[in-house]
């Protein structure tokens, strides 16, 4: 984390002697947040230019300012379809995290339980998802219930699969220290297991979060009568592709704004990771 | 005897025997060290002695007996790795053993810090284990052991890591732990002058399969400071151990 910083005063040709640390924490945050904004900045400028150049029309790949001029007249409509995507998304989401922290601590907590489940943890993810929602909306209806369950189908797995891996990555010398303290199974689960797994499991939900838009979507096309993802295709059979665009941004911005609060809560929940170090 | 060890071995599956009728004992308030080559299962002994593992053949008795429930929970161990936990504080790490014995966590808290300063971790108690140097690291993980309250205590290598200023710091500032608590401690390490300078028994382990070789007695006054080592008598039992020792060395050499 520190290194960033440090290396931009070398590219600048700035010296290494120690700052104080409220203007290195200014430079931290702008080290980071400085290069991919310009990068933003500059696809958009490529993406305008290539449009002003090449004279492709409007219906077929909008300019950037299109795309703008989109996303403020479509503003109400986009803000309450976000609203139903993003609590579809939150409950799904919240499932899967429920589901497969119980699950990966079940499974893990027998090697013959392992050798069992596994295998079939591995086969639900081999289930074509596009294949299965139709018929788990056959089975539930139009309601939220089939964009849950796609959604949380879809991303209880990698928490379930890191979790597993983080439990079993507990270092097996200090589970025997904590044996000779005098701790039994349910008492290492706590002391040692869980706190190990915590870093494992924060990489899958942040994998997960990536996910959880996508299923939404999907689950959306599926069967539902509001949300972006059925936005999308409203304004695709109208080819009002500007307003496609625009539905697209809102949904990136879902999902950045969901891996971002992920990475939060790791900062705060497991402050003693220093990934790398 | 504190503990006793009659004719232990271990055979691990596969047909390689580390340890083969090992026996030791410990006196009550008795500082006791091990010395082997590498890979002598002196670490194997002590998971042993420590319960974490089973032997294959042969006895231990805490207190003249084998303790109806297994020798785990009721002896001190220390592994080579301080195992410091990185989500916990040094002093949370230093109380998990009060913590799992159903101290409270403010008790476990009070008692701790009664010991930090004898420890040298005074103002280190609230920082995370990557906060601490080496030798906090491993006096953090002896007040550990030292908290848990075992009369026994099994030190595999603790110095093992450090360099070789910290090591004789450790080794002077741990005697004077045990000088002041007098509890029975079995040290294992391959450093014939650490076993030395700590010890009033020395046992010397063979090489695979792990056997006692020797013994020897170090009658050196007590309290000993670092000075000693420079002594004739310090040298004269550095080198009475020390000839068993590169004897095996040799031999394994020639036999490889």
């Amino acid at each position: 984390m520190s290194t960033t910083p440090t290396r931009l005063a070398l590219a600048l040709g700035g010296r290494l002697e120690p700052r104080p640390r409220a203007a290195r924490a200014r430079s931290g945050i702008v080290g980071r947040v400085l290069p991919p904004l310009l990068v933003g900045v500059g696809l958009v400028l490529v993406w305008q230019g290539y449009v002003a150049v090449s004279g492709v029309r409007e219906g077929v790949f909008p300019s950037p300012v299109e795309v703008g001029r989109a996303l403020v007249r479509d503003r109400s409509l986009l803000l309450s379809s976000a609203g139903t995507t993003l609590s579809e998304i939150l409950l799904g989401y919240g499932v899967a995290i429920v589901v497969g922290i119980v699950l990966a601590t079940a499974v893990s907590s027998s090697r013959l339980l392992e050798r069992a489940v596994y295998p079939w943890l591995v086969v639900s993810q081999m289930v074509p998802i596009p294949a299965l929602a139709p018929v788990v909306v056959l089975w539930t209806g139009f309601d939220i219930r089939p964009k849950l369950i796609v959604i949380a189908l879809v991303t209880f797995f990698p928490i379930a699969v890191n979790t597993i891996d983080g439990l079993r990555a507990t270092d097996s010398e200090l589970v025997g220290l904590l044996r000779t303290l005098g701790a039994g199974r349910w008492q290492i689960l706590r002391i040692a297991r869980l706190p190990t797994a915590l870093p494992y499991l924060f990489s899958g939900l942040r994998v997960s979060a990536a996910f959880a838009v996508i299923a939404a979507v999907f689950a959306e096309w599926v069967g539902s009568t509001s949300g972006l993802g059925v936005l999308i295709l409203d304004y695709g059979n109208q080819t009002a592709t500007p307003d496609v665009f625009a539905t697209v941004v809102v949904l990136a911005a879902i999902g950045v704004a969901l891996f971002a609060a992920v990475g939060i809560v790791e900062r705060l929940a497991i402050p003693w990771w220093q990934p790398g170090e | 005897m504190k503990l006793a060890a009659t004719g232990l071995a271990k055979r691990f599956p596969g047909g390689i025997e580390a340890i083969s009728d090992v026996s030791i004992e410990l006196a009550d308030g008795e500082f006791v060290s091990i010395v082997g080559p590498s890979g002598c299962g002196k670490s194997t002994l002590l998971a042993m002695l420590a319960g974490l593992l089973a032997p294959s053949a042969g006895e231990i008795a805490l207190d003249g007996a084998a303790p109806p429930g297994g020798l785990l929970g009721r002896v001190g161990y220390m592994p080579q790795r301080d195992l410091l936990m990185a989500w916990r504080t040094t002093l949370a790490n230093a109380t998990v053993g009060l913590e799992l014995s159903g101290v409270t966590r403010a008790a476990a808290r009070e008692r701790a810090l009664a010991e930090v300063g004898r420890f040298g971790l005074a103002g280190f108690e609230d920082r995370r284990p990557s906060e601490l140097s080496g030798g906090m690291r491993q006096r953090a993980a002896l007040l550990r052991t030292f908290l848990a309250g075992r009369e026994v205590l099994l030190l595999d290598e603790p110095f093992g890591a450090l360099d070789a200023l910290t090591r004789e710091a450790m080794r002077e500032w741990l005697l004077g732990v045990w000088e002041a608590d007098r509890k029975t401690i079995l040290l294992v390490t391959h450093d014939v002058e650490e076993a030395v300078f700590l010890s009033d028994r020395v046992y010397v382990m063979s090489g695979r399969p792990g056997r006692v070789a020797t013994e020897v007695a170090v009658a050196l006054p007590r309290p000993r400071t670092l000075e000693l080592t420079a002594t004739a008598e310090f040298a004269q039992l550095k080198a009475q151990l020390l000839a068993p020792l590169r004897e095996e060395a040799r031999a394994a050499l020639g036999a490889a």
